[in-house]
């Protein structure tokens, strides 16, 4: 099981639903995000182009995250998520340093915290909460090792491309374009 | 013109807008552990070799400070810490990918190490010196007798703790700055030259003063070579790593690195370490507190600017 996220670039309009939605269902405290919107603008009037993302933990198969961690707080779990052990995290700020999407922050209570992609709720067979509230549809979750899924079928379909894939970390989050 | 914006907002303490996750505790550790390492390095290495009667500053009496300076690095590295009553989830835990934890049991091991090396030179350094408990005494004539056998673990201890701080950065390759396997040794070098640094401002015979002087020259023409082999590398690889070499050609930390690091910390205590070998009277003092100021310099330079390069996608 590989668990995956899919964003359709050119369906999102960057309401930042996602970003509320996560604070409100993992308690994420105030003034830190867990997911976030970035706009893209290119080009000069009259021809401009613009992309929107809603970006997140990319949940690297190959996560420099987990390799920096000294304890083995940042573990790989259920499909292949990266996650946070808190009672083990000592919160050195390594894992933080060494992602290069820079999604991860320190909880005020001083372990490191990050997406989880909505592990707990994926367990109970719901989709992530970003993914539950998107207005537009533009976000899909699912099991890429599943040909039958529905990220799997959109990722035939459209064409995609991933994060700086060249920091060697072979991440999971697909922004079809 | 391209424009990326974080449109949702994205302020995350000590993330946003640039990484600023270490401060001056990781850096100031860096260092002291680096001197400590460079001492104790140099300590070992000439009780091997039997030098024992002409080196005593460099064997005797330099490795007294160093307990001193790990116990201080070790307590900025505690202060450095976000989640601190976990601290000993380090000592359960071996993770060989990770350089941290390397770092980590490694300071557990040349920590006592360092103690106990002093502390059997205790008696012949300071003869009014007495064990209060008649075990200690015991104690230290076990180690005396396997004094050779210390110096062979010292040795290997050190040379971990002087290169894995180096490799600590290196590992991070999301911060190009960091990510060359030239750091490694440059940090070495370094750390052996702030501990020869240290050992010459101890020595009190001419001759061991000279010779360390004579090393220090050596480590200053090491770093100066690995400093600009680093640029080079940086020059000759990706756009990321471009940027990450600008920020010392013209960037913001150019001033800084070259004058404080190369000029004060490297080439004016080349130029005086040359003076004093062609028979010149130069004061020990201000050659050493140079080089020990261009290696703390160097640290936090690295660590600072590392934190300001990255990505950009």
């Amino acid at each position: 099981m590989r668990f995956a996220m899919a964003i359709d670039t050119r369906k999102c309009v960057g309401c930042s639903d996602c970003v509320v939605a996560c604070q409100t269902e993992n308690n994420v405290p105030i003034g830190y995000c867990r997911d976030w919107i970035v706009e893209i603008n290119d080009g000069t009037y009259p021809q401009l182009e613009m992309e929107i993302r809603s970006e997140r933990c990319n949940h690297c198969t190959n996560s420099p995250c987990v390799r920096c961690c000294p304890t083995g707080a940042s573990h790989y779990d259920y499909g292949g998520t990266v996650l946070v052990t808190p009672h083990k995290c000592i919160g050195c700020g390594a894992c933080i340093a060494s992602c290069p999407y820079d999604a991860r922050y320190t909880h005020p209570k001083g372990y490191v915290d990050k997406c989880t992609f909505c592990i707990h709720r994926v367990k109970d067979g719901l989709p992530p909460a970003c993914v539950a509230v998107c207005p537009t549809k533009c976000l899909y979750f699912g099991d890429t090792d599943d040909p039958r899924s529905e990220i799997s079928q959109v990722l035939k379909k459209r064409k995609y491309k991933r994060l700086i894939p060249e920091a060697g970390t072979n991440p999971n989050l697909y922004f079809l374009i | 013109m391209r424009e990326e914006l974080i449109i949702s907002g994205r302020m995350n303490p000590m993330v946003d807008p640039t990484l600023n996750i270490w401060h001056w505790q990781i850096p100031l550790y860096l260092f002291l552990g680096g001197v400590a390492a460079g001492i104790l390095f140099f300590a070992s290495l000439y009780y091997i070799m039997g030098r024992e009667k002409k080196y005593p500053a460099a064997i005797k009496w330099a490795p007294m400070i160093t307990p001193f300076l790990l116990i201080l690095g070790l307590g900025a590295l505690f202060l450095d810490l976000n989640h601190k009553a976990f601290f000993w989830q380090l000592y359960l835990a071996i993770r060989i990918e990770s350089p941290m934890s390397w770092g980590a049991w490694s300071l557990l091991v040349i920590t006592p190490v360092s103690v106990i090396w002093s502390a059997t030179w205790l008696k012949e350094l300071l003869p009014a010196w007495q064990w209060k408990y008649p075990f200690l005494d015991e104690l230290e004539a076990f180690f005396i007798k396997y004094r050779l056998i210390l110096a062979w673990i010292m040795l290997l201890y050190a040379v971990i703790l002087g290169v894995y701080t180096g490799i600590l950065l290196s590992a991070f390759n999301a911060r190009p700055l960091w990510n060359t396997s030239i750091l490694g040794p440059l940090f070495f070098a370094s750390s052996l030259s702030t501990g020869a640094a240290v050992i010459m401002l101890m020595a009190k015979s001419h001759l061991e003063r000279n010779i360390f002087s004579r090393i220090d020259l050596m480590l200053i023409g090491i770093e100066l070579f690995l400093i600009v082999h680093m640029f080079m590398g940086f020059q000759a690889s990706t756009q990321v790593q471009i940027d990450a070499a600008n920020m010392f050609l013209g960037g913001p930390y150019t001033e800084v690195f070259w004058i404080f690091v190369v000029f004060i910390g490297l080439l004016v205590p080349a130029f005086l370490e040359v003076l004093e070998l062609l028979g010149y009277k130069i004061p020990i003092v201000i050659t050493s507190t140079l080089v020990l100021t261009g290696g703390l310099f160097l640290r936090f330079i690295i660590v600072y600017a590392g934190q300001a390069s990255r990505y950009l996608y």
